[in-house]
């Protein structure tokens, strides 16, 4: 017996995975949540049918959006996390002993009570003292904040469905006055390689770059993204992610990873030259 | 209201039907379902272009209904409470001018307030009647014109006894309500027709806590705009009659400008969206309030700006508010409606209704959702956040003026004339409509005296980006104004 999942990167392009079984399936409030399980991957769950992370690759998403704003930023203490339902960004946070408050804000409770059944190694990130859960809109929950966090990250994945508002001026002007004026904001940027895909990649780094004084874009390979290739958006009001990288400092904190390393953090800086381009393009809008 | 019949479809039904039967067309429209425009196919879908026909023994005729588009309509009726419904395929303009159209003659007097629709003033060029303004009260903290007070309505009645009929907004673009029932009761005991704009109202028929509706107060006829609050198509609307009208007569008048050709896709529209009204309306207009009401205390909240409700209230010239209108003043953060409805256009990718030079209208409907209610919010407020960051103020606040009539709108809009440079026209009589669009609301209309302080307004509204329109000239910079002789 086979049964396959297909994620549609395109009209045209699959990403398919032989899956197991299926473990669960709803339609809540905001997205419909199916978990899976598969041979090459684990258990994957998947919203309104795009891969969100799978046991196998969700370490590099996680490492990578919270160990590059780390090693940039001296001292960070509050944290906010718009999204991240799943708890995998604040596991990877609670590493940090430095860190006094991760505020989680997810608004789709089920996702949230998923991810605890299905993905408890990765909902551990939940049971750390340090980490509040809200469920709320994350517009709405920082139009409430004013210079309250060192770092913001927008765990949340698709610029077209419920979170569609976390992709917009509005989200970046509104993050912009929540971060202290030496705040770090890293949200997803999405995969630039296929056309469609390309509009909102380049509307969000215009939006960005427009906001926030330091505005540069990083990539990491993870395997369930459309053309594997994902980037990320590091949106800061002081720091640089480059000039201000302070690999000693993080080296020496010996943190245990599996994707993300020091000279990698240089690396993932360097983009392909069409990439570059059209972040070049954009700037000069 | 029959609840079960009101489950029936009649003209959606007709065109199901027809869709199956396999006809082999010989008759227009002559894209033959489509086959003869394959890229109109792609675009619009299959579906849609498979139902553009033409009237036909299975469809009815929307000029003579007699089958299943005379059931549609004797729905409507019911849901909306109405002796008699029209369904209107050219807007709620042409209801408007039906209205007008059967109920005044030429040299006969309507009563009417002056922050009325372009297409009331359009309906007096054609037939001829003589506008008499009811002053509208303005509310001077938000620069707005208000209801009409119902003293002042006594007043006009007094005045102008042989007035024909009254003309009444129910509510305005900005959700305001004059005393519709106390209208009712004077007009008809003066003998005077009330026709009701419920361009902005289809939901107060089916909502609780909003502003009485045109036919639930005794009005005789209402145009009622189901493109908008109700769901149906752009263009698609209905006339409602209500008991003492000769709705007969009426139908004569609409065949007097409507198409022989109505489009299918706006009738099944219409009869459509009554089914969905008359079942679920109740319980969507509570979640339209709702919703309107949280993004007012959000935006309240924000700091600047006023999104005003039900607090407006006062007895007289706002008798009442609609609460699924969310209108707010803008010029608290310093910037003009206009120019916060720019920036949210060019700067957000957030379409809303209408700026003007106070406020903006956000239009909430049975289509949205609480995320966007979000953005719009969120948006709102990183607007008035950048503009304390840049520090604007000084605005003027650009009330609403209301002109001298000197003559009737049919006569100056035949009369010669000629085209003049609008800076020169001081004092001279408007022979065309001049207005900003959206609303539009005619700043002069044919007939009026032209002023400085008018001139002045409009420069005004030119300068902060409204689209002005009305006149021959495109560009709004040369008038038709009136030969003295």
């Amino acid at each position: 017996m086979e049964i396959w999942f297909s994620q549609l990167d395109t009209e045209n392009v699959k990403t398919s995975v032989r899956v197991d079984k299926q473990l669960f399936s709803r339609q809540s409030e905001y997205q419909r949540i199916d978990v899976f399980e598969s041979r090459e991957f684990g258990r994957m769950i998947v919203l309104d049918g795009e891969i969100i992370f799978s046991e196998a690759d969700e370490f590099i998403y996680n490492e990578m959006v919270v160990h590059v704003p780390m090693a940039v930023h001296p001292s960070v203490k509050n944290v906010l996390i718009i999204g991240g339902g799943d708890g995998g960004v604040a596991k990877v946070l609670t590493q940090y002993p430095e860190i006094e408050a991760i505020d989680v804000v997810e608004p789709d409770e089920m996702f949230i009570e998923v991810s605890r059944e299905f993905f408890p190694e990765t909902a551990k990130g939940f049971d750390d003292d340090r980490v509040k859960i809200t469920n709320m809109d994350g517009l709405r929950f920082l139009r409430r904040c004013r210079d309250k966090y060192d770092l913001i990250i927008n765990d949340s994945t698709d610029p077209f469905g419920h979170t569609e508002g976390l992709f917009t001026r509005e989200f970046y002007g509104n993050c912009y006055r929540a971060l202290h004026d030496d705040g770090i904001m890293v949200y997803q940027h999405g995969s630039p390689f296929y056309d469609e895909d390309e509009a909102a990649f380049r509307a969000m780094h215009r939006k960005a770059y427009q906001s926030f004084p330091v505005s540069r874009v990083y990539q990491a390979g993870i395997p369930t993204c459309p053309a594997g290739l994902w980037m990320f958006g590091f949106a800061s009001k002081k720091y640089h992610p480059l000039k201000d990288f302070d690999a000693k400092r993080w080296d020496a904190r010996g943190l245990k990873t599996w994707y993300y390393t020091t000279h990698l953090h240089k690396g993932a800086f360097m983009l392909p030259k069409y990439v570059e381009d059209i972040l070049a393009e954009e700037e000069q809008k | 209201m029959d609840r079960i019949s009101q489950h029936t479809a009649p003209v959606y039904e007709a065109m199901l039907e027809l869709r199956k039967r396999r006809v082999v067309p010989f008759d227009v429209p002559g894209h033959k379902r489509g086959r003869g425009n394959p890229e109109l196919v792609d675009f619009l879908g299959e579906k849609c272009v498979g139902v553009d026909v033409n009237s036909m023994k299975m469809l009815d005729n929307l000029s003579h209904p007699v089958s299943v588009i005379k059931e549609a309509e004797e729905l409507t009726a019911d849901a909306f409470g109405a002796q008699k419904a029209f369904f209107m395929v050219h807007g709620t303009t042409s209801a408007v001018q039906a209205m007008v159209l059967a109920t005044v003659r030429a040299g006969e007097e309507i009563l009417l307030p002056r922050n009325v629709h372009k297409s009331v003033i359009n309906a007096l060029v054609l037939c001829g009647g003589i506008p008499v303004y009811v002053p509208v009260r303005v509310n001077h903290q938000i620069g707005i014109a208000t209801g009409m007070a119902l003293s002042d309505v006594e007043r006009a009645i007094r005045e102008h006894p042989q007035a024909k009929a009254i003309f009444v907004n129910n509510p305005t673009y900005y959700g305001i309500a004059s005393d519709l029932k106390g209208i009712v009761d004077i007009a008809h005991k003066a003998g005077m027709k009330v026709l009701v704009d419920e361009a902005h109202g289809t939901h107060l028929y089916f909502g609780d806590n909003l502003p009485i509706s045109g036919m639930a107060a005794g009005a005789d006829l209402a145009a009622v705009s189901m493109h908008k609050s109700g769901g149906s198509l752009t263009q698609s609307s209905i006339m409602l009659c209500g008991r003492d009208v000769d709705a007969e007569y009426v139908q004569q008048i609409i065949n007097l400008t409507q198409t022989t050709s109505a489009s299918y896709l706006l009738i099944s529209s219409l009869d459509l969206s009554r089914r969905n009204l008359a079942l679920h309306g109740r319980e969507s207009f509570e979640k339209v309030s709702s919703m309107a009401e949280y993004a007012r205390a959000e935006i309240n909240e924000i700091g600047g700006y006023y999104a005003y409700g039900r607090e407006l209230i006062d007895g007289d010239s706002v008798f009442d508010f609609d609460v699924t209108k969310l209108s707010v003043f803008t010029q608290g953060i310093g910037m003009t409606g206009i120019e916060v409805y720019d920036m949210l256009r060019d700067e957000y990718d957030i379409q809303i209704e209408f700026g003007d030079i106070g406020n903006i209208l956000a239009y909430i409907s049975i289509g949205d959702r609480i995320r966007d209610i979000e953005r719009l919010v969120g948006a709102l407020e990183d607007i008035a956040d950048r503009s304390a960051a840049a520090n604007r103020k000084e605005l003027y606040c650009g009330e609403f003026i209301a002109p001298e009539l000197v003559m009737s709108p049919r006569e100056a809009f035949y009369a010669q004339g000629e085209r003049m440079p609008l800076h020169k026209t001081v004092g001279r009589i408007a022979g065309e409509m001049l207005m900003c669009y959206p609303p539009g609301i005619p700043i002069l209309t044919p007939g009026e005296r032209i002023t400085q302080e008018i001139l002045d307004y409009i420069e005004y509204a030119r300068e902060k980006g409204c689209s002005l329109q009305g006149t021959q000239d495109l560009e709004c910079r040369e008038m038709r104004i009136l030969t003295e002789i």
